[in-house]
């Protein structure tokens, strides 16, 4: 049992944690208090909360999200091609070219369908 | 060096982890995050054992290229899904299977 | 060091012609994405008719590429392997296509709901099935798998609110729903089971693990612990992608809500997938999971009870359903239960190969009548949902003749009656099962084939033998659903009269 070579990552968890909570806190216990209305708002910038913050955001924000999740994620795929690269020479480059080749028809339809338009 | 069992022992406790989710959320967007936690158990268990197989060298990467692969799959499942659960949303105000009644088993 | 391959050899070493069929396919799909996309309105039926091309391109490159290679290749590096197995199941997923392929347009225009991605994503749906039938490897196993899933559950939830609003539409976008989270949930078990083989033997080749597992199983470590746990997995996360008891909850629902062309896609296409993947990994490669005693594999027991449970739980639960649709859902859990019945059998030692062909002439069999009774079931369905129940089926006999002679013989097929296509592969099937010593379960599965009569035959009685309120059904199919009952039509009775023709092709397909 080898758990001691855990030593240093457990040591870098108990600091990082302990040092957020001393941030978080402490200007709290230094700092003086002195709370009126104003301060005790929620901060919008200065201007007056308009409603909660909670609110739901518009659809559009997901259609984005997934699309960029997806063409993300491709990028897995040309990691392991871009640090061989030179190993592979133009095999490599001819698959990762197919590759790219099946991506761009995706970024077509989604291009065409207006997928990338805000409004 | 970390005995093998200990990864095995984690992603195991994560993949029960999602099964319980699975399958006592009723929330089907709860359901996929369940989903995506037993997947990446999964890509833990890989990883753990194409480092400690006697096979693996630098060119046999299987159990790496299943992870890639794994990863991808899940992220092409969970746009589908989404898409999907929001429109079942939008159109009854619900995502949990069982509300949505037009169908009985 | 790596060498790397010049582009020429690449092509030859890789053996990159025996993967044309399903390579085409796709690339055929990428093309008709970008066709589809600026052909215009008034062009709509240019994708239809492409995907019937691409499916045709792809059957010629099956035939040149399988024709001639009755010996066994291995292609991309092991990743694929082309044999007569899966030459034989390509030909069965391409017909599948394009029958659905035919039944679509009707019934996509009927709902107000043509769209070129429908057929982009069935394409695609069956490039999954058929990389699926080719798989040598846990990883193109896994992939090709959600290469066929994932488009199915689009498919699924493909009628929409905005065109014909109302109750078909959200019932559509549920079973979609249920359809996800249920193959998503699947899919995660298969993984962690194949994760779990790979860790036990080292590697992810399905003939690889074949030579390793034998040393695992006899090393009795925590290995042989993986191996076990890992096909236990493998074949929970297979099952429910099949439809087998007890992994069939989903099944009902979302046969019932899908647009019906896509029932009868996803009732063949995934099962063939499912299967196809089944045998290779059982069979082909912890075919020497034996237990001590005997040459039967540790896992002949399991697939027998869980055949048993589908024929019984899917016949008895049929005999209840007044929707036509959920009964034929019932109805290919049951089927699925036979296909298992095969599977069963080919753990014995010895009844690998006869085991499997029966399953592939049950699957061919089952392509043709099961497509051809959900092209039947669409012809009369309306598009307010109605005309869906068995009692609607009413006099059909009367208003349209053929029509109802064409389900009568679907019916006498899904049933096993000879001189149809159903009766071959039941046959095949209980003749290996009772070779490999399961004489027991091919009781069960005829058994349970004289209850399946029972709810097929009620079908036919309400055509013919009951009386009909006089209102005649008027024809609403296009010429292209009836191609693809002709078509179902043809196969069933050709391949049920010329009984030999079935077996005869696939006698060259081996698979241990």
């Amino acid at each position: 049992m080898t758990i001691l070579e855990f030593g240093p990552v457990s040591a870098l968890l108990v600091i990082s944690v302990a040092l957020a909570l001393i941030i978080a806190n402490i200007s709290r216990v230094m700092g003086p208090q002195r709370p009126t209305y104003r301060k005790s708002v929620p901060y919008e910038s200065g201007m007056k909360p308009i409603g909660p913050a909670t609110r739901r955001l518009p659809i559009k924000f997901y259609l984005v999200a997934v699309l960029f999740i997806i063409f993300d994620i491709e990028v897995i795929f040309f990691l392991p091609w871009a640090v061989s690269m030179r190993d592979l020479g133009v095999y490599g480059l001819t698959v990762m070219a197919v590759f790219t080749l099946i991506l761009i028809v995706g970024f077509i339809y989604e291009w065409k369908k207006g997928g990338l338009e805000w409004e | 060096m970390v005995p093998l069992w200990m990864y095995l022992a984690v992603a195991a406790a994560l993949f029960s982890l999602g099964v319980f989710g699975a399958l006592s959320r009723r929330n089907a967007v709860a359901v996929l995050m369940s989903v995506e936690l037993m997947l990446n158990a999964v890509n833990i268990n890989l990883v753990a054992f194409w480092r400690y197989s006697e096979t693996s060298t630098d060119l046999l990467l299987n159990g790496y290229a299943f992870t890639a692969f794994v990863l991808i799959v899940a992220a092409a499942e969970a746009a589908v899904g989404l898409a999907i659960i929001i429109t079942v949303y939008r159109n009854r105000r619900s995502v949990i299977p069982e509300e949505a009644a037009a169908l009985k088993g | 060091m790596f060498e790397s391959p010049t582009i020429a050899e690449f092509v030859t070493q890789s053996n990159l012609a025996s993967t044309l069929p399903g390579t085409l396919l796709v690339a055929w799909t990428l093309l008709l994405v970008l066709v589809d996309l600026f052909a215009g309105d008034e062009r709509e039926h240019w994708t239809p008719l492409g995907a019937c091309l691409g499916l045709g391109v792809s059957f010629v490159a099956n035939l040149f590429v399988y024709a001639p290679a009755a010996d066994q290749q291995t292609a991309l590096y092991g990743m694929f392997i082309a044999d007569a197995f899966t030459g034989f199941l390509n030909i069965v997923i391409l017909v599948a296509t394009l029958l659905a392929v035919l039944m679509s347009r009707d019934y996509l225009m009927r709902a107000g709901i043509h769209r070129g991605e429908y057929y982009i994503l069935t394409l695609l749906s069956s490039a999954g099935a058929m990389f699926m039938v080719a798989a040598n490897d846990l990883i193109v196993v896994f992939v090709a798998l959600e290469l066929l899933s994932i488009p199915l559950y689009i498919l699924a939830a493909f009628r929409s609110i905005k065109n014909d609003g109302g109750e078909l539409a959200l019932k559509s976008e549920e079973s979609g729903m249920k359809y996800f989270i249920l193959g998503a949930f699947s899919s995660a078990f298969l993984v962690f089971g194949a994760a779990l083989v790979y860790g036990a033997s080292g590697t992810t080749n399905i003939p690889q693990i074949l030579e390793v597992a034998p040393a695992v199983v006899d090393a009795a470590s925590s290995a042989t612990f993986y191996l076990v746990v890992g096909t236990a997995l493998l074949i929970v996360g297979l099952g429910f992608k099949v439809a087998v008891v007890p992994f069939h909850m989903w099944t009902p629902d979302v046969y019932e809500g899908a647009p019906t062309p896509v029932t009868a896609l996803m009732s063949v296409t995934a099962k063939i997938g499912g299967f196809a993947a089944l045998l290779r990994i059982l069979v082909t490669a912890l075919s020497v999971l034996l237990l001590v005693d005997g040459g039967v594999a540790a896992w002949q027991t399991t697939i027998s009870i869980i055949a048993a449970l589908t024929l019984v739980l899917g016949n008895f639960v049929a005999i209840s359903q007044r929707n036509l649709k959920r009964m034929l859902a019932y109805s290919s859990i049951a089927h699925a239960g036979y296909i298992m019945v095969a599977l069963a059998a080919a753990g014995t030692a010895g009844s690998a190969d006869s085991a499997t062909q029966g399953a592939l002439v049950y699957i061919l069999a089952y392509m043709f009548t099961n497509l051809g009774a959900f092209a039947v079931v669409m012809t009369i369905e309306r598009v307010d949902g109605g005309g869906g129940n068995i009692d609607d089926i009413t006099g059909l006999a009367r208003s349209r003749p053929l029509l109802a002679m064409a389900m009568t013989i679907f019916m006498l097929s899904l049933t096993g009656i000879p001189l149809t296509a159903g009766f071959v592969g039941k046959f095949m099937v209980f003749a290996a099962a009772v070779q490999a010593g399961l004489v027991g379960l091919a009781v069960i599965g005829v058994l349970t084939s004289v209850v399946s009569a029972f709810y097929y035959m009620r079908v036919v009685v309400n055509m013919y033998l009951r009386d009909s309120s006089g209102e005649l059904l008027p024809a609403l199919e296009t010429v292209y659903v009836r191609w693809a009952i002709n078509i179902a039509l043809a196969g069933t009775l050709i391949f049920g009269i010329f009984y030999p023709l079935a077996s005869n092709l696939v006698s060259m397909v081996s698979i241990a």
